[in-house]
């Protein structure tokens, strides 16, 4: 026991704590040897380039992939040690709004907020629709319960989706690229939503993404992936870490490449000896 | 090309280069002896296109080549940026296929991944039996309301085209089937022809295509595009197992289905085969039917209802386990479709011959 879990006498364990985590797709490795915390009821970011891993590393943390090689810690104990219902269960303590909604298109939206509530409660239907207008009207979306998801703006998806996500009232809350195909003004809506949730909840807030607006306007502690080194090239808050960075790799991420590469062909200064 | 003192040679691009009419090659160029650095000259070039830089990149790659450095402060602005960026070099995508395999590594290759392709149907297979038990015992995450949803599209909304289907084939056997008979004097036995092949084999196979064309296409399109639009792991990730969820209810829809179609396609069949009895052939209802009860079995009905039942199962496990195992962009779904219709018909041909061989050999 003493193996799969990080509990501590003195404090509770991390909500998600990795160890050695190596993430390959069959030879291919990702990412390896990757190590890091995230504390509880604090915004964690996970940022990094296209084909950083980032994504892969997500479906790592909400218990879709299985590590090549290290361990995903939830809340102490190691996840892939749990059985199948022990790990459902784990699951159900975190919700997750993926990068595209995915709202079951099947369904409305309300429906969409209460299938987890009746899978998973025993609620009376009364109490399910009363839950299921409170999420809506939490993220703007009051009135809207009756709409399929194909009837909505993609905006008003990833909303949706993030009121499935707070159904179960969960302790961790994972975003995918929420700002990713919205424009300037629904991203920076969504991130706000994300910060005042997060406030009202108290509940641990973990971000991927690539967009440096949501990145700096979320702030908190953050982790950037590096594809060309394949880990974990820096780690602190993004502002910290572009004012201190020396990684070239990651200032050229923060400052969308204008310090460090150089891009031939943007040049106007016709010096063309190649 | 001359070369000079300083080791420039100059290389003049003039006229007028576009795509369609024909350009010189690279490797007619005659390099002098000594070139250290290309200059190319383009006071007399006039229009351009694309076809110039299919010609000035592999210029560059042969000067790269030769250790020649090439001035292109002569070439348009526009035609100089084109350039440099049709020479930049990416940084190549690390992939798992790029590995040159011979003809052994092809095959090794082929194998495993035919392996690999029935262990997961086995998986899959035994997850959904799983699945079935756990629905026994009351324990499965289905909804009655899915199942019901399932079953009116894999049920009545399918009447029309296998009544179509079933009436017009009932009718093309009969004409078929009469020819020969009439050789003999024997057209009587049309109505057993339609009663034994109908019932026994054809209408099950009949509805079999149809629900695979139908409704195995729609389950791995229904299911793929979930798949693509991360549907699947939002379920996975609430815990709720997509087998259960998704899987269950149109494998049973089917299986539960497919038997009553096949009973309703007997009826069309036979109705088929007694237009062309009575139109055609001048027999009476009354006498086509007393032939129909006379060298028709009841046993045969069985045999056709318990074949279309078998198809239900191989129709349903085809076109969910294609949609589940379906790649995650829209040409995926595409494969999905077109592969859970050719699994499902080759599946049921494959079912059939030892269906048909088993219930012979023991008279059924």
């Amino acid at each position: 026991m003493a193996e799969n879990t990080t509990s501590n006498r003195n404090s509770p364990p991390p909500p998600i704590e990795v160890r050695d985590l190596t993430m390959a797709y069959g030879e291919r490795v990702i990412v390896r040897d990757m190590n890091f915390v995230v504390p509880a009821g604090e915004i964690f970011i996970v940022m990094g380039g296209s084909g950083c891993g980032k994504s892969t590393l997500l479906r790592h943390l909400i218990g879709l992939m299985a590590p090549a090689k290290g361990r995903v810690f939830r809340d102490g104990v190691d996840f892939w040690a749990l059985s199948g219902a022990e790990q459902d269960r784990m699951k159900r303590r975190s919700g997750i709004l993926f990068q595209g909604g995915a709202l079951w298109s099947a369904m409305t939206l309300a429906e969409n907020i209460a299938l987890p509530l009746r899978e998973f409660t025993r609620y009376r239907e009364k109490e399910i629709r009363e839950i299921c207008e409170l999420k809506l009207s939490l993220v703007g979306l009051a009135g809207f319960g009756d709409y399929y998801p194909a009837a909505i703006s993609g905006g008003m998806r990833k909303r949706a989706s993030l009121a499935r996500a707070m159904a179960l009232d969960p302790e961790v809350l994972f975003f995918d690229e929420p700002s990713a195909g919205l424009d300037p003004v629904s991203a920076r809506r969504l991130d706000e939503l994300i910060l005042a949730l997060r406030e009202s909840l108290g509940a641990t807030v973990v971000v991927i993404t690539h967009d440096l607006a949501s990145i700096f306007a979320i702030g908190g502690m953050a982790i950037f992936l590096d594809s060309g080194s394949k880990s974990i090239a820096a780690r602190g808050r993004p502002r910290e870490l572009l004012d201190q960075g020396s990684n070239p790799a990651l200032i050229d991420f923060l400052t969308r490449g204008e310090r460090h590469t150089k891009l031939p062909a943007l040049r106007a200064d016709g010096s063309s000896k190649i | 090309m001359a070369v000079s003192a300083d080791g420039a040679v100059v290389l003049s691009l003039a006229g007028e280069w576009q795509l369609g009419r024909p350009r010189p090659a690279v490797s007619q160029l005659a390099w002098p002896e000594g070139a250290l650095r290309l200059r190319l000259d383009c006071q007399a070039l006039r229009q351009w296109d694309s076809s110039i830089l299919l010609y000035l990149r592999p210029l560059w790659e042969e000067c790269q080549r030769r250790g020649i450095a090439i001035d292109l402060d002569d070439l348009p602005p526009g035609l100089r940026r084109l350039l440099v960026l049709a020479t930049a070099v990416t940084a190549p995508l690390e992939r798992d296929d790029l590995a040159e395999d011979g003809f052994v590594g092809r095959v090794g290759e082929g194998s495993r991944q035919v392996l690999v392709a029935a262990l997961r149907v086995c998986t899959f297979v035994g997850e959904l039996c799983v699945a079935v038990l756990k629905l026994l015992v009351g324990r499965a995450r289905m909804r009655l309301g899915d199942l019901i949803t399932e079953s009116a599209k894999a049920g009545y909304q399918a009447l029309f085209i296998v009544s179509l289907i079933g009436y017009l084939i009932g009718l093309i056997l009969a004409f078929i089937g009469a020819i020969p008979l009439k050789w003999f004097g024997a057209q009587i036995y049309t109505a057993s022809l339609i009663g034994i092949g109908m019932l026994r084999l054809m209408a099950a196979v009949m509805v079999g295509v149809v629900m695979a064309g139908r409704t195995a296409a729609s389950f791995a399109a229904e299911l793929g595009t979930m798949q693509t639009n991360e549907e699947i792991d939002a379920l996975r990730c609430m815990g709720v197992p997509p087998m259960e969820f998704l899987v269950l209810p149109r494998f049973l829809a089917m299986t539960l289905m497919m038997p009553l179609l096949c009973v309703y396609g007997d009826i069309l069949s036979l109705a088929g085969g007694l237009t062309v009895g009575v139109l055609y052939l001048g027999f009476g209802t009354v006498e086509f039917w007393e032939q129909l009860v006379l060298t028709t079995r009841l046993e045969d009905l069985y045999v056709g209802v318990f074949t279309s039942w078998i198809f239900g199962m191989l129709l349903g496990i085809c076109g969910c386990y294609q949609g589940m195992n379906c790649g995650r962009d829209s040409a995926a779904v595409g494969r999905a479709t077109t592969a859970a219709v050719v699994s499902s018909i080759v599946c049921m041909v494959i079912a059939t011959a030892p269906i048909t061989v088993l219930t012979v050999l023991w008279k059924i």
